[in-house]
C-alpha cells in the first residue's frame, strides 16, 4: 500500500509527461494543461496524505525497487525514503508546483507547443521528486542531472532565439561542472562508507568509525561543488541570471522555488557528515555570505524586472548557505521555504506584468500598473515586503534568525549578510516603484491594452501571496514547530539562542536596516521620480554593477577562449603533426622499397598481395622450424 | 545447439544476400542477421539456465594439427556479450541502409553480413590463431565498403582507407609475431595455455607493447588514431557504423580477453602509464571535437574520447573496470550507431555534413529532434541511459585507481556536454526555412530500438552485469594468480 501510494506520487508526474508528449497535440491546450496540472496535483495530494501521517508516527518510510548498479564494493538501489525532510521538500515542490502548473494553463496559453512545455514541466517535476525521494546518493544524482536537463530544455523552450538557447546550454554546462564535483564526492563517500545509503552512512558515522577525516573533507568539498553549480554560488552562479530566457513560470519553478533548492536539501540530507567536517562549513559559509552580497549589488541597478529577480534569488541562496555553513540546518530550510511562497509569488506576480504588457520586461518601459493590477499589485506588495525582511512577513522571520546565527558565528559574515539584506530591500522596492508606481512609460498601444490577468493567473499569486505573509509562523522564535519537526534528520541541532538583548538587538538593527534601504528606494523613485538612464549612459560604480562585474567575459577570456585556442594547437599542429610523423614511417618504408627497385609500380594492390605473401613466408618459416 | 551457430547462419547469410540479387538483398540480410541474433539471444537465455553452461554451448573440434590450431567458439559472459553486441547491432544497421540506393547491392548488404561473421568470429574464438584469422578476416569487408561505397572524392577516400588498411594490418602483425612467440612455449594457442606461458620480463613486455600496437591502433588510443576521423567521415554511414559500433570493440575487448591476461606482470608494473595515455586521449578527444566543423568528424573525435575512457578502465585491472569497460561497449556501440545514423539522415535531407550549413531542422521535424536528443543526451551519459552505468562504473574504477585519473577522465562530462550541446544548437535549433521531412517509418524503428535499448539498460542493467560477472572474474583470477 505505502509502496504503491509512493510510486504513485512519483510517477504520476512522468504519466503526465508521458501522456503530454504522446497526445498532447490531440488532446489539445486547455486538455493537455490541465493534464499537466492533475499530474502534479495527484502527488501534492499523496504528498499530503504522507506528511500527515509521518508528523504524527515520525516514523519514515522507505520504499525499495530493485539493485539498480552492481560495483565491487557497493551496490546501489532504486530506493526511496520518505521521511521528514524529504515530506517537507515534497510539500512545497508538489504544492508551489501545482499552482505554477496552474498559472502555466493561461499564461503559455497563446503559445503552439503548450503541449510539450507541460510535458517538459511534468518531467522537471518527475526529476525533482526523484532527487528529494531517494534514498540515496545516486538516486539523488538522477534526479539532480535530470532536473538540469529540463531546466535545458525549458531555458531553451523558445529554441528559434540562440541567445536562448546559448543560456540554455550555459546552464547545463555550469550545472555538470558542479556534476563532476558531485561524482567525485559521490566516488570518494563510496570508497570510504562501501554504501550510498543515507541511513547507512549516518549509522556509520554515530557508530563512530574511524574515517580518513582527509579524505571526507576533500569528499565533502567537492560535493559542495555540485551545490555550488546547482544552487548558483559563487563561481558558478552567472547561469542562473541568465536562465530568465525561459517562460516566466519556469523562472518561478525552476529557477526560484526548487531546482535551485537543491543543493541546499543535499547539504541538509547529509548534515551528520558536514559536521564533521568544520573547515567545508567555513568555506560555505563565507562562499554563501559573499554570493549573497555581489549578487545583491549587481541587483541594485538592473533594469530587467525578471534579472532584478534572478539576482535577488542567487542573492538570497547566498544567505541559506550562510546559514549551512553555521551549522543551522533548520533555518537554512526555514528560508528555503518561506523564499519559496515570496519567490514564486515575485515571479510569477512579474510574468502577470509582462504578460499585461505583451512581453515588456524593461522596468524602464513600466509603471503605474498597480491601479489597472490591483491584486498583482497587492500579492506583490506583500512578497516584496517579505523579501525585504520586514515583519510580521514570512521573510522577517527566517532571515532574521539567518543574521542572528551568523552574528553568533561570525561578525565579519553577519555585516555581510546585513549589507545583502539592506540592498534586497533597496531593490526590491526600486522594482516596485518602478513598476507599480508614478505613471506608465510604455507606448500607448501597450496603455491601451493593459488589463488585469485572468483569474487562473491571479489565483495562484493570492494563494502565494498569502503563505508568505503567514509563512513565518512554521518556525516563530521560542516555538518553532519546524525545529522540532525536522529534529530527527537533524544530527545536531543548531544552537537556537535565547531572546535576549542583543537577539533583540539584532531584530531592530535589521528592521531599520530594511527601513534605510526603502527610504532609499522611496526618495529616488518616488520623491524625486527617477527613471534609470539607458544603458549607454550607465557609467562608474552603476556601470560596473549594470555588467555585472564582467564575470562573464573574465570566464570567457580566461577558460573558454583558452580552451579553444588549445583545440586549435591540436588540430592544426598537433595532429599534423602526428599524421606526418606515421606518413613518414610509410614514406620511410616506400624509400626503402624504391631502392629496392624493381617492385615499385605504383599498384596499393601490388604493395596489400607482396605484405600478405611476406607475412606468409614468415608464418610459414616459423611453422616450419618448428 | 552452441555458439558456432551464430557463425554458421551469418556465414550463409553472407552468401544467401550475395546470390540473392540486389532487389532483394537488404531484405535477406535483415532476415539472416535478425536470426543470428534470436540465436544468440537464445543462446544467451540458455547460458543462464542450463548446467555447466559453458560446456554445452561451446564448440571445439581440432582443425590443423601442426601447427595445433582448435576450433574452439567459446561461450562464456564475456563472448556472449560481445556476440550479443554485434548480432543485435547488425540488423539495426541493415536497417539504417535501407533507404540508401546504393549499386550492387547484393556484394555490399553481403559484405556487411560476412563483416559481422568476421567480427562475431573474433569475440567468439577461444584459440589464439583462429582468433588472430577473424581479427584480420573482418578487415577486408570493411576495406571495400568503405572504398567502393563511400561518399566524397574517390581519390582522397582511396587514401584515407588505404591508409587505414595498412594501419590497422602492420599493427596486427606484431599481435601475429607475439602468438607465434608464444606458441614456441606452449604448443598451443588455446586462451588458458597462452595464459600460463611463463614468459620472462622482457618477453611479456615485448609481447605486451606487440598487442598495444595492434588494439592501440584499432581503437584508436592517441597518439595512433589519426586515421580514424577521416576514415569516419568518407565511409558510408554502414561502414562507419560497423566500425564504431562493433569493429573498435574487438580491441577493447581484446584487452581484456588476450593482452592483460598473458602479460599480467607488465601490465601490472606499468599500468597508470597505459590509464594515463588513454585519460590524455579522453581530453585530447573531447578538446578536439569542439573544432571540428564537419559533423561526422566531431562524432569520430567525440568516440575517440569515450573509447578512450573505457581502455582506461579495462587497464586498471580491476573488476569495476573490466565490468565498466564490457558495459560501456555495448552502450557506446548503440549511442554511436544512433549518432551516426542521425548525421546520415541529415546528410540524406541537406546533402552536407558541414555544421555551419545545417540549423532550423528541430523546427520542421519534432520526432527526429527527440530522438536525437535523447541520443545526444545518452552520449553525454545522463543517468538512467545506458552509457551513464558504464560510464559511473568506469570513473568510479579510475577514482579507485588514482582519484586524479578520475577528475581528468571526468572532464569528459562536461566537455562531452559541451560539445555535444554546442553541436545540438548549431544543427538542430535556431530558425530556418529549409524544408526537412521527418524520419520515416523505417528509420523510426532503427531509432526506437537504439533508445529502448538505452532506456532498458540504464535503468535494469542487472541481466548484463550478471551475465559479464563471473566470467570477467575469472579472467581476473587469472591474472592475479598469475602475476
Amino acid at each position: 500500500m505505502e509502496t504503491n501510494l509512493a510510486l504513485l506520487l512519483l510517477f504520476a508526474p512522468f504519466a503526465g509527461f508521458l501522456i503530454n508528449v504522446f497526445f498532447g497535440k490531440k488532446i489539445g491546450k486547455n486538455a493537455s494543461g490541465y493534464l499537466g496540472t492533475a499530474a502534479v496535483a495527484v502527488s501534492f495530494v499523496v504528498t499530503l496524505f504522507f506528511f500527515l501521517q509521518v508528523s504524527s508516527t515520525k516514523k519514515a518510510i522507505s520504499v525499495e525497487l530493485f539493485e539498480w548498479l552492481n560495483l565491487q564494493n557497493f551496490t546501489v538501489g532504486f530506493n526511496f525514503l520518505l521521511d521528514q525532510l524529504s515530506l517537507l521538500w515534497l510539500m512545497f515542490v508538489t504544492g508551489i508546483g501545482t499552482l505554477i502548473h496552474l498559472y502555466s494553463i493561461s499564461y503559455m496559453h497563446d503559445d503552439e507547443n503548450m503541449h510539450k512545455f507541460f510535458a517538459y514541466l511534468n518531467l522537471f517535476v518527475f526529476f525533482m521528486l526523484t532527487l528529494v525521494m531517494g534514498s540515496n546518493l545516486l538516486i539523488m544524482f538522477i534526479g539532480w542531472e535530470g532536473v538540469g536537463l529540463c531546466s535545458y530544455l525549458l531555458i531553451g523552450f523558445w529554441y528559434k532565439n540562440q541567445d536562448y538557447n546559448d543560456a540554455a546550454k550555459k546552464a547545463f554546462i555550469m550545472n555538470r561542472i558542479g556534476d563532476l564535483g558531485f561524482l567525485i564526492g559521490i566516488f570518494i563517500l563510496a570508497h570510504i562508507f562501501h554504501t550510498l545509503e543515507y541511513t547507512n552512512i549516518r549509522t556509520a558515522v554515530e557508530n563512530a568509525w574511524t574515517i580518513d577525516r582527509t579524505w571526507l573533507t576533500i569528499a565533502m568539498l567537492c560535493l559542495f561543488i555540485g551545490a555550488c553549480g546547482k544552487s548558483a554560488q559563487i563561481p558558478l552562479y552567472t547561469w542562473l541570471p541568465d536562465a530568465m530566457a525561459g517562460p516566466t513560470p519556469v523562472s518561478a519553478l525552476i529557477h526560484a522555488a526548487t531546482m535551485v533548492t537543491a543543493g541546499i536539501f543535499m547539504v541538509t540530507r547529509l548534515n551528520f557528515l558536514f559536521n564533521l567536517t568544520p573547515d567545508v562549513l567555513e568555506v560555505m559559509a563565507i562562499v554563501g555570505a559573499i554570493t549573497s552580497l555581489i549578487a545583491a549589488s549587481i541587483g541594485l541597478v538592473q533594469n530587467d524586472i525578471k534579472k532584478v529577480l534572478a539576482y535577488s534569488t542567487v542573492s538570497q541562496l547566498g544567505l541559506m548557505f550562510l546559514a549551512l555553513g553555521c551549522g543551522a540546518y533548520e533555518i537554512a530550510v526555514f528560508h528555503v521555504i518561506t523564499h519559496a511562497f515570496f519567490k514564486a509569488c515575485l515571479f510569477l506576480g512579474s510574468g502577470s506584468v509582462i504578460h499585461a504588457l505583451h512581453g515588456e520586461q524593461d522596468m524602464r518601459n513600466m509603471g503605474g500598473l498597480r491601479k489597472v493590477m490591483k491584486i498583482t499589485f497587492a500579492t506583490f506588495l506583500i512578497s516584496t515586503l517579505a523579501i525585504s525582511g520586514l515583519p510580521p512577513f514570512s521573510g522577517f522571520f527566517s532571515k532574521d534568525e539567518i543574521l542572528m546565527t551568523a552574528f553568533h558565528h561570525n561578525t565579519v559574515l553577519y555585516v555581510i549578510g546585513s549589507l545583502a539584506s539592506i540592498m534586497t530591500a533597496f531593490y526590491m522596492f526600486r522594482l516596485l516603484y518602478l513598476t507599480f508606481y508614478k505613471d506608465f512609460r510604455g507606448t500607448e498601444e501597450q496603455k491601451h491594452h493593459l488589463h488585469e490577468s485572468p483569474g487562473l493567473i491571479t489565483f495562484p499569486l493570492i494563494v502565494l501571496a498569502i503563505l508568505a505573509l503567514v509563512g513565518g509562523a512554521i518556525s516563530l522564535p521560542g516555538a518553532s514547530w519546524l525545529n522540532e519537526y525536522l529534529a530527527p534528520v537533524i544530527a545536531k541541532p543548531a544552537v537556537h539562542h535565547h531572546l535576549g538583548p542583543t537577539e533583540y538587538m539584532l531584530m531592530g538593527i535589521a528592521v531599520v536596516g530594511a527601513l534605510v534601504g526603502i527610504g532609499i528606494a522611496y526618495a529616488k523613485y518616488m520623491n524625486k521620480g527617477e527613471v534609470p538612464p539607458q544603458d549607454s549612459e550607465i557609467k562608474g560604480v552603476a556601470g560596473l554593477l549594470y555588467n555585472k562585474y564582467y564575470v562573464d567575459e573574465v570566464y570567457t577570456a580566461i577558460i573558454v577562449k583558452p580552451i579553444y585556442a588549445i583545440g586549435s594547437f591540436f588540430k592544426n599542429v598537433t595532429e599534423a603533426a602526428i599524421s606526418g610523423l606515421v606518413f613518414g614511417f610509410g614514406k620511410a618504408a616506400v624509400f626503402l622499397g624504391k631502392q629496392g627497385g624493381a617492385v615499385q609500380n605504383g599498384s596499393v594492390g601490388f604493395y596489400l598481395l607482396i605484405f600478405v605473401l611476406g607475412i606468409c613466408a614468415i608464418v610459414g618459416s616459423i611453422f616450419l622450424i618448428k | 545447439m552452441n555458439v558456432s551457430l551464430i557463425l554458421v547462419i551469418l556465414l550463409f547469410g553472407a552468401l544467401a544476400t550475395w546470390y540473392s540479387g540486389d532487389k532483394w538483398a537488404s531484405k535477406v540480410a535483415l532476415a539472416f542477421s535478425t536470426v543470428a541474433f534470436g540465436v544468440t539471444a537464445f543462446l544467451t537465455y540458455r547460458f543462464f539456465t542450463v548446467d555447466n553452461p559453458t560446456v554445452t554451448l561451446s564448440f571445439s573440434k581440432m582443425w590443423i594439427a601442426n601447427p595445433r590450431v582448435v576450433l574452439f567458439f567459446k561461450a562464456d559472459g564475456l563472448s556472449l556479450a560481445m556476440a550479443l553486441l554485434t548480432t543485435a547491432l547488425t540488423p539495426i544497421i541493415i536497417l539504417t541502409s535501407f533507404a540508401n540506393l546504393f549499386p550492387r547491392k547484393a556484394s555490399f548488404y553481403g559484405l556487411i553480413l560476412f563483416m559481422a561473421f568476421a567480427m562475431a568470429g573474433t569475440f567468439l574464438s577461444e584459440d589464439g590463431f583462429l582468433y588472430y584469422i577473424f581479427w584480420e578476416l573482418s578487415l577486408i569487408p570493411i576495406y571495400f565498403i568503405a572504398l567502393m561505397w563511400g561518399g566524397g572524392d574517390a581519390e582522397e577516400r582511396k587514401k584515407a582507407v588505404v591508409k587505414f588498411f595498412i594501419y590497422t594490418f602492420a599493427g596486427s602483425l606484431f599481435m601475429l609475431l607475439a602468438f607465434i612467440y608464444i606458441y614456441q612455449r606452449t604448443g598451443s594457442f588455446l586462451a588458458f595455455n597462452l595464459y600460463n606461458a611463463r614468459l620472462n620480463e622482457t618477453e611479456e613486455m615485448l609481447i605486451f607493447l606487440a598487442f598495444f600496437l595492434a588494439y592501440a591502433i584499432k581503437i584508436p588510443i592517441i597518439p595512433f588514431h589519426t586515421w580514424q576521423a577521416n576514415v569516419y567521415q568518407k565511409a558510408p554511414a554502414a561502414g562507419t557504423m560497423l566500425l564504431s559500433g562493433i569493429m573498435l570493440k574487438m580491441a577493447l575487448f581484446s584487452i581484456i580477453k588476450w593482452q592483460l591476461p598473458i602479460a599480467p606482470h607488465f601490465a601490472e608494473k606499468y599500468k597508470y602509464i597505459f590509464i594515463a595515455l588513454c585519460v590524455a586521449g579522453v581530453i585530447y578527444g573531447s578538446i578536439l571535437a569542439l573544432k571540428q566543423t564537419n559533423l561526422k568528424k566531431l562524432l569520430a573525435y567525440s568516440s575517440l574520447a569515450h573509447v578512450g575512457l573505457v581502455a582506461a578502465g579495462a587497464y586498471t585491472m580491476t573488476l569495476d573496470g573490466f565490468r565498466g569497460a564490457v558495459l560501456q561497449m555495448l552502450a557506446h556501440g548503440f549511442v554511436v550507431v544512433g549518432l551516426f545514423f542521425a548525421a546520415e539522415i541529415i546528410e540524406r535531407r541537406f546533402a552536407t555534413q558541414e555544421i555551419a550549413d545545417m540549423g532550423g531542422i528541430r523546427l520542421k521535424t519534432p520526432v527526429f529532434s527527440s530522438m536525437f536528443m535523447i541520443l545526444v543526451l545518452a552520449s553525454v551519459a545522463l543517468p538512467s541511459t545506458f552509457n551513464f552505468v558504464g560510464e559511473f562504473e568506469l570513473l568510479y574504477s579510475l577514482a579507485q585507481a588514482n582519484i586524479w585519473m578520475a577528475v581528468v577522465g571526468g572532464l569528459t562530462i562536461i566537455l562531452g556536454a559541451f560539445y555535444m550541446l554546442r553541436m545540438f544548437q548549431q544543427v538542430m535549433l535556431g530558425d530556418g526555412t529549409r524544408a526537412f521531412a521527418d524520419v520515416t517509418v523505417i528509420e523510426g524503428v532503427a531509432f526506437v530500438l537504439i533508445i529502448a535499448v538505452l532506456l532498458f539498460f540504464g535503468v535494469y542493467p542487472k541481466p548484463l552485469v550478471e551475465l559479464v560477472t563471473p566470467t570477467l572474474n575469472e579472467l581476473l583470477t587469472y591474472i592475479k594468480q598469475l602475476r
